[in-house]
């Protein structure tokens, strides 16, 4: 076990060094770099001699392997660099906006295997069934209905029933918990609708091929309540792969806050994302990845370690 | 002797042997529903200039923002165009991306994973080590820097290169299931005996393991087409896809519409819908071809 954790974390080491070359590279490979975006963009004539002086003050016109050794040197001592458009430091324009979409997915998340696990067993139990029909529409429909257009439905809704407007600020939890929640709590449904519908499927189809197993006949057969069987028995052992589909859907929920952060007016790291990509803000676009890639990967890998401490059978070499 | 009266006659159920597509039908009635709504979608796109009643760009400075009625079934958009006209056509767009990019996406995936599967060793290690460092870019992230990085390329009215940006992400989950199905091709007999034959590898590769994968291709392609109209939808929200003045579901919900929706519900209503209806008949499709082709498929 001790070997297999230490091989997964070296692994990890080859897989975000590939994901910094991709987007360093990508990067590179975009027209136009972000001094022309700024000073053309004016429409304003600027001599080719300052163009050359703002490449210089950013480090750009060194050859581009200096530049990637930079990047790569300055993360080893855990400096992003400065924004290229704000000149503000990367790790305080991210974190700030770090702790909203972060709070956003963990609310999306406890919603949707709220939603999730009780509709999934549910139309296991009551499998070919109207119960089981209608859950089943119900978890194909989140996949199917885009999660900014179900935003959008609820701004809608609210605005019909409640007269409620998103706000235009964002209150931090420790400053006023009831404001922050009820202002998070739908954009955490609109993304979380489609997540739950990911794992309501997941935990239907695991339930079901649990209660075929030999142990939940025994159960029966020993006259233990059906009600017994089903959350001991069943539950237990079904989780399993709902807890690596939630897991795995984790950690892309930071991606798909992209659109629906858009749709609230949040300003976290999707809309940070769509605004440093249009500004060619290479610093900020390469540790935006960075840090995308790297919660994939540590949840990818946390979720394997949870499987094996959930499942004694399951022995990693 | 009355015995021999009495026993009851013994019919058997023979089952007839049905076309396939009828087959399917009865076997999976919701996934011909979603196949019987997709035919129409695509009938709509195809002949889209004869079934929107107005011209999908033609501006009416008379009727901006105009309910749903008799003239507009689905109302205006703030520069007077037709909104049911402009789904009409949206339907063409986000077919043809659609159906292109998953095409693309999951032929290339298919290729990369029958060749990783086959080869083995170092080169099936390479290979599923950059498909890791792809798939650790969420799907979204990923398409808008190659959207970015690519810039536009429109032919005929499609642009190519966002048609290319939605089939990369698709590239390694393909690859990945593809490549399961054929490690278990490879170690056929019928392999062995190729390879005895002295057949060169492309040959083996294409006429002895792909004709076994289509089935998860198969599968894997119709279940992509509703996720790229899906992230198309996304990334034309996000002024990174389809522009205007084209007709496509998400821009629709984008631009004007984001200062107007709350006045007009119906700008944002019916395309959301549109989208939503496309991509649920083909999940409901996709997900029926798998129980009817090979239930133990996992996406």
């Amino acid at each position: 076990m001790l070997r297999y954790t230490i091989n997964r974390l070296l692994l990890m080491v080859p897989t975000l060094l590939g994901v910094a070359v991709l987007v360093f590279v990508l990067l590179r490979l975009m027209p136009g770099d972000i001094v022309e975006m700024r000073y053309l963009m004016d429409g304003g004539q600027v001599s080719a001699e300052v163009l050359a002086q703002e490449r210089a003050r950013l480090g750009l016109d060194k050859p581009i392997w200096q530049q990637f050794g930079d990047w790569m040197g300055g993360i080893v001592v855990g400096d992003f660099g400065t924004s290229m458009w704000t000149g503000r430091p990367v790790w305080d324009e991210i974190s700030s906006r770090f702790q909203l979409s972060f709070q956003v997915a963990i609310m999306a998340t406890i919603l949707a295997t709220l939603i999730a696990v009780p509709l999934g067993t549910l139309a296991a139990l009551f499998k070919d069934t109207w119960i089981d029909r209608i859950i089943q529409v119900f978890a194909i429909a989140g996949l199917a209905i885009p999660s900014f257009w179900l935003g959008m439905l609820l701004i809608l809704g609210l605005l019909l029933f409640f007269n409620w407007i998103p706000p235009l600020t964002f209150t931090p939890i420790y400053v006023d918990p009831w404001h922050n929640l009820s202002q998070l709590i739908w954009p955490a449904l609109a993304v979380g609708y489609r997540y739950s519908a990911v794992a309501t499927r997941m935990t239907r189809s695991t339930v079901l091929e649990v209660l075929q197993e030999d142990y939940i006949r025994t159960a029966r057969a020993k006259g233990v309540f059906e009600r017994l069987v089903v959350s001991r028995h069943a539950m237990r052992n079904a989780m399993l792969p709902v807890v690596t589909v939630i897991g795995l859907e984790f950690a892309f929920l930071i991606g798909g806050l992209v659109v629906t952060e858009q749709v609230f007016n949040l300003n976290g790291i999707g809309k940070l994302f769509v605004e440093t990509v249009t500004r060619a803000d290479y610093t900020m676009v390469q540790a935006l990845v960075m840090l995308v890639a790297t919660f994939f990967i540590v949840v990818n890998f946390l979720v394997d370690l949870l499987y094996a401490a959930l499942d004694p059978r399951i022995r990693y070499r | 002797m009355a015995i021999a009266e009495e026993t009851p006659k013994i019919t058997y159920k023979v089952p007839k042997k049905r076309h396939p597509v009828l087959q399917f039908a009865i076997t999976q009635p919701l996934g011909a529903a979603g196949l019987v709504f997709i035919i129409a979608l695509f009938i709509a796109g195809i002949f889209a200039e004869y079934v929107a009643p107005y011209d999908p760009l033609e501006l009416d400075y008379g009727a901006m923002l105009a309910p749903p009625s008799w003239d507009h079934l689905m109302g205006t958009d703030a520069f007077g165009r037709d909104v049911f006209s402009r789904i009409i056509y949206g339907a063409r767009t986000a077919l043809a991306v659609g159906f292109l990019s998953s095409a693309l996406g999951s032929g290339i995936g298919a290729v990369i994973g029958v060749v990783s599967a086959y080869f083995g060793g170092r080169i099936d290690m390479a290979i599923q080590r950059f498909m890791d460092i792809l798939l650790s870019f969420p799907i979204i992230v990923l398409a808008l820097a190659v959207v970015a990085v690519l810039g536009k390329w429109p032919i005929g009215g499609l642009d190519i290169n966002l048609i290319i940006a939605i089939a990369i992400p698709m590239i390694p989950k393909v690859s990945r299931v593809v490549r399961s199905a054929a490690l278990a091709i490879r170690e056929m007999p019928y392999v062995d005996a190729a390879r005895a034959a002295g057949y060169g590898h492309t040959r083996i590769i294409f006429r002895h393991i792909a004709p076994n994968v289509v089935a998860p291709f198969l599968i894997m392609f119709t279940a992509f087409i509703a996720q790229a109209i899906l992230l198309e939808a996304s990334l034309s929200f996000l002024g990174l896809g389809v522009t205007e003045p084209t007709a496509a579901w998400g821009l629709m919900l984008s631009g004007t519409s984001q200062e107007f929706y709350q006045q007009a519900p119906w700008m944002i209503i019916f395309p959301g819908l549109a989208i939503s209806l496309a991509v649920f008949a083909f999940n409901l499709f996709g997900d029926s071809l798998r129980d009817w082709l090979d239930p133990k498929i996992k996406i």
